[in-house]
């Protein structure tokens, strides 16, 4: 027993020791933040300060930059969502080899390094631009947008895939006996069925195009992004107002998460509940049964 | 062969690709079908075939398909001025590869010692990553997954979701606040008096590696965890009941069974990690060998677009013989790793 014992002091404290891994740096840095010297500096701690979040809001370039990924990150997810959608669907009616070959290229851009997305995109709509006399395209948001849903909207197409998979054919089949047409069942049943999916690859899609890189730095051409205005200081050597920034994204990144956690458990409450309440009633409809018997 | 010829023929394959498509499409939902199943057009209507075509078609042509069979066309051309793009001079050549190898367009005396010694340095520092990654996850993904009762289960899920989504340049910089010369490492290791002076992490690689592992972590995390998850307990049991040492469970019933995850994890961290221009870029130090800022450098210092090309469809060849040699290893099917 005692041998279990070491055992599970053990695991403790593996898994203490990988958290600190994980949150130290961040932790780290985020005190940088709040220190006074003017380059990145946790320990010695001179003297607690909020100047370098003041520096932030002078700073224009940053605004630009976030802007861009603001209205990036919106295009992203316009665009992301219904192709994963229409691509899964797509998915549900193929059969066999003509499947393979579908997932094959479909699922391709997930596997593909995101410089060489960037890349491609870049050759591919210069050229394509000039060729067609629609050097309009040719600017660095619509670059961007177009590498970035490359792959994010493959992300889409695995979170709608991985929902279709529970969704039983049979209320189809139902309402197709019953008189729908095709496009009543697609607007009645699986839209509705696949509405919490939806909101799942819009978040992803915009939090994935949000936080690029690889992809973006490439096809954002002379234009910014956070991340490679961000590149660009961090490279440069900084001072601690990107500390300062790192703060505000791990601040709204934790209430984020926190947030959907605390709506999750509400919601699994309110399941939980329903079914209890469903799992009674139909007691209780046995019961009149057997009592008209 | 000219190179319009060629552009012709890119533009025609997927075209014969998509006709090819379409019949074995049709032809197996006949064979495969429910009984009295219709077209794909009668079954979705009009607008929603419209919709659906149009979606997949674009994202598949225009997005994924043709922009890759470009960069390899063009990889194939010498860099040319816009005027003389397409005329005689404008022919298939292999000069681009030749000076990854030769580091020239024309000699071939001489090695590209640089160029090539930072891919293989790249490819064995990413496959040693991602092993060490998966050592390091491992034991985590377990945990949760079989041990771990939900409320715990729960709390870790979300203290990992969280640095999930900090930006990947902000990991590199926080761990060089750290690993710098007058970074948090240095000035406490000299507080206590291990060592006089400062440790050069950065030009010692140190930190590029911590940095690139830190990165990609979590990426090895979920897929271990979705897989290890779906095995039943009683298996594990039963094991243990028979006399099992520990790690012969692992060995023997946990890891082949979560093999698809192993897979997925792998293949993802690997890709990421050779693919990595944030954190060479930002922990590299002057003499730092990492192959993606040398493709960067082709198009942003250099602007030889062709020849970055060719350094980018290497990189992607490489990438596709990990995907294959992982898949073969394992016995595991494209989707199954990619759910």
């Amino acid at each position: 027993m005692s041998s279990r014992l070491v055992m599970r002091g053990m695991i403790g404290f593996y898994i203490v020791l990988f958290f600190v891994y994980l949150f130290g740096p961040l932790v780290v840095m985020s005190v940088t933040a709040f220190n006074t010297p003017n380059y990145p500096q946790a320990w010695p701690f001179e003297s607690f300060t909020l100047h370098w979040f003041s520096a932030l809001a002078g700073d224009d370039e940053l605004v630009e930059g976030i802007q861009n990924s603001l209205v990036i990150g919106a295009l992203v997810v316009a665009i992301a969502v219904p192709v994963g959608l229409a691509a899964a669907i797509v998915m549900t009616q193929i059969y066999w080899r003509a499947r393979s070959l579908y997932y094959l290229i479909v699922v391709s851009p997930v596997l593909t390094p995101g410089v060489i997305l960037g890349i491609s995109t870049v050759i591919f709509w210069r050229d394509l631009t000039t060729l067609t006399g629609l050097k309009f395209f040719y600017n660095g948001i619509f670059l961007a947008t177009v590498g970035q849903a490359t792959f994010i909207s493959a992300y889409c197409m695995l979170i709608f895939l991985s929902r279709l998979q529970r969704f039983d054919r049979a209320q189809e089949e139902a309402a197709l006996d019953l008189g729908a047409s095709y496009p009543q069942v697609f607007f009645h049943i699986l839209l509705p069925f696949l509405k919490p999916a939806i909101l799942s690859a819009a978040i992803l899609a915009f939090l994935s195009s949000f936080e690029n890189y690889n992809t973006t730095t490439f096809a954002i051409l002379a234009d910014k992004t956070l991340t490679t205005v961000l590149a660009g200081r961090v490279r440069q050597g900084t001072t601690p107002a990107i500390s300062a920034l790192a703060v505000i994204i791990i601040a709204v990144t934790l209430t984020g998460a926190i947030t959907y956690e605390v709506l999750k458990r509400r919601e699994d409450r309110v399941k939980a509940k329903r079914l209890q309440k469903a799992a009674e009633e139909e007691r209780g409809g046995l019961v009149a049964i057997e009592a008209a018997e | 062969m000219s190179s319009t010829v060629g552009r012709i023929a890119i533009v025609l394959l997927p075209l014969l690709v998509i006709a090819v498509f379409w019949a074995m499409s049709a032809m197996e939902r006949r064979v495969a079908g429910h009984p009295g199943e219709r077209g794909f057009l009668q079954r979705n209507g009009a607008a929603i075939s419209l919709y659906l075509i149009l979606a997949v078609g674009i994202w598949t042509l225009l997005l994924i398909v043709l922009p890759q069979l470009y960069m390899v066309d063009f990889s194939f051309h010498p860099k040319l001025p816009p005027a003389q793009r397409g005329g005689e001079r404008d022919v298939y050549t292999l000069e681009n590869y030749r000076y990854f190898i030769y580091g020239s367009t024309v000699r071939t005396d001489q090695l590209n010692t640089v160029h090539l010694k930072a891919f293989f340095l790249t490819i064995g520092a990413s496959i040693f990553i991602t092993a060490l990654n998966f050592a390091i996850c491992y034991p985590i993904a377990y945990y949760m997954a079989q041990v771990a009762g939900p409320a715990r289960l729960r709390v870790l899920l979300l203290l990992l979701i969280v640095p999930y989504w900090i930006n990947e340049i902000l990991r590199a910089f926080a761990l060089r606040v750290i690993f710098g010369v007058n970074g948090l490492l240095n000035t406490g290791l000299m507080a206590i008096g291990v060592i006089s002076d400062p440790i050069d992490f950065i030009g010692q690689d140190i930190a590029l590696y911590t940095g690139l592992s830190y990165a990609y972590l979590l990426i090895m995390v979920f897929p271990l965890y979705n897989a290890i998850e779906s095995l039943d307990k009683n298996q594990i049991e039963a094991a243990r009941d028979l006399g099992a040492p520990w790690w012969h469970i692992h060995l023997n019933v946990v890891m082949p069974f979560a093999k698809p995850g192993i897979a997925a994890g792998c293949t993802l961290v690997f890709m990421l990690t050779a693919g990595a221009l944030a954190a060479p870029l930002i922990l590299g130090g002057p003499k730092s060998l990492w192959f993606t800022p040398i493709v960067y450098d082709r198009f942003y210092q250099a602007f030889n677009w062709n020849q970055g090309s060719a350094y980018a469809f290497i990189l992607l060849l490489t990438c596709i013989a990990f995907v294959l040699v992982v898949l073969k290893a394992f016995k595991v099917s494209l989707g199954e790793i990619t759910r």
